[in-house]
């Protein structure tokens, strides 16, 4: 569905965000995309929704290139950015004038997850809260029917009951034939949603393994004392928690936390384990 | 649901599963849950409860009828009892044996809680 090759990008010609990265995505998958502030969350899937040019490598998606804006492909990707800007209209009058750039939208869907989502139509966008925005852009945008979702920070400034919505929502909208790219810090949020990791860090990504992979190579558990097989440990209640190689084919839970600190300190050891 | 800290989700939903097959909260043979009634309900990505499914399949607890979704198994019960039998040796006795241990608790004592137990939490009103 998407194929980055060699891709450069920076937003100055000097100070390269990404250096030579290639990827693949495929449809079917929930890719959580993770990496410390600044690492180019955003600006990655800025590159695949279009909105930003990289200096050179190509980005394929969905057979387009995401940088010539052709109409065909827009209509099939959905973009939930992290800031967003609504216009001071009613709900419906917002519907009336972006749904029809859409040709598969889904009225019927659309009000249904305005209604799990409890957003009145009749309210003025500009006049609902944060949360309330977000979650009625979020409902549009899957009310799209595009083949490509891609969020950043979905979860920010929604409540509890709305995150426990969302993931519904979420898990019902993976279909065969879709790609769902979601960026997160709220990794608690999400880390039973997504079955893939991709993770930023210095230009390039450290590592990219789905759930299954990561847990079949390492297991993640409690130790009461570190030995020399840690890869990673953490000063836990009554011991560490700590990534080790998995040796004895242990079915353990992925702590994505942990991994995400293991990742950014234990770059070396990690590497010809996933290679 | 709420998830347990050590154990892989996708066992964790097998658990789940076996659990309400056990308790004939699903019953014998009827059509269960989709993969998506259950990731939804869970809140999990559904190819996680797919490789639940399979795993259950390959231990004979559910049957797949292509087009039409998963099913409980014919003997799906006597399947479920020697699956968990060996999860439960494996990896909770152990941790209970030790904590028997520790504790001096003796095996008397234990069998008068277990058949109490047992009478409370199982016997119908």
């Amino acid at each position: 569905m998407i194929t980055i090759n060699n891709l450069n990008f920076g937003y100055s010609k000097h100070n390269l965000l990404f250096k030579d990265m290639s990827m693949q995505l495929s449809a079917g998958h929930i890719y959580g995309l993770l990496g410390k502030n600044g690492a180019g969350k955003s600006s990655l899937l800025k590159n695949i929704a279009g909105l930003v040019y990289a200096q050179s490598g190509s980005l394929n998606v969905m057979g387009f290139n995401p940088a010539k804006r052709e109409p065909d492909l827009l209509a099939d990707i959905c973009f939930i950015p992290e800031e967003f800007h609504l216009p001071s209209i009613k709900i419906d009058a917002y519907i009336m004038a972006n749904a029809p750039f859409y040709k598969k939208f889904d009225h019927a869907y659309l009000n249904v997850l305005l209604e799990e989502f409890n957003i009145p139509i009749s309210n003025k966008l500009v006049n609902m809260s944060y949360g309330q925005k977000k979650k009625f852009i979020i409902a549009f945008g899957l009310a799209t029917q595009a083949k490509l979702i891609i969020m950043d920070e979905p979860t920010n400034g929604l409540d509890i009951p709305s995150k426990a919505q969302f993931r519904k929502v979420m898990a019902s909208a993976l279909t065969d034939d879709r790609c769902i790219v979601i960026s997160t810090h709220q990794v608690r949020d999400l880390d039973n949603l997504i079955d893939t990791v991709i993770m930023l860090d210095e230009s390039t990504i450290a590592l990219k393994a789905s759930i299954e992979e990561i847990t079949q190579k390492l297991t993640f558990k409690k130790m009461k004392e570190l030995d020399e097989t840690v890869i990673y440990a953490e000063p836990a209640l009554s011991g560490f928690n700590v990534v080790v190689p998995n040796y004895h084919q242990e079915d353990s839970k992925m702590d994505i936390e942990l991994l995400f600190n293991a990742v950014l300190a234990e770059k070396k050891k990690l590497k010809p384990i996933f290679n | 649901m709420e998830f347990r800290d050590n154990k892989a989700i996708y066992l964790q939903i097998g658990d789940y599963v076996c659990e309400h097959i056990l308790l004939g909260k699903w019953k014998d043979e009827e059509k269960i849950p989709s993969v998506r009634e259950l990731a939804v309900s869970l809140e999990v990505n559904p190819n996680t409860v797919m490789r639940t499914y399979e795993l259950l399949q390959n231990k004979n607890i559910l049957s797949n009828k292509r087009g039409i979704g998963f099913f409980i198994a014919e003997d799906a019960i006597k399947q479920i009892k020697l699956y968990r039998k060996v999860q439960f040796m494996d990896e909770e006795l152990p941790v209970f044996f030790r904590n028997l241990y520790l504790l001096d608790i003796g095996f008397e004592e234990l069998e008068t809680r277990y058949k109490k137990f047992v009478n409370q939490t199982f016997t119908n009103p």
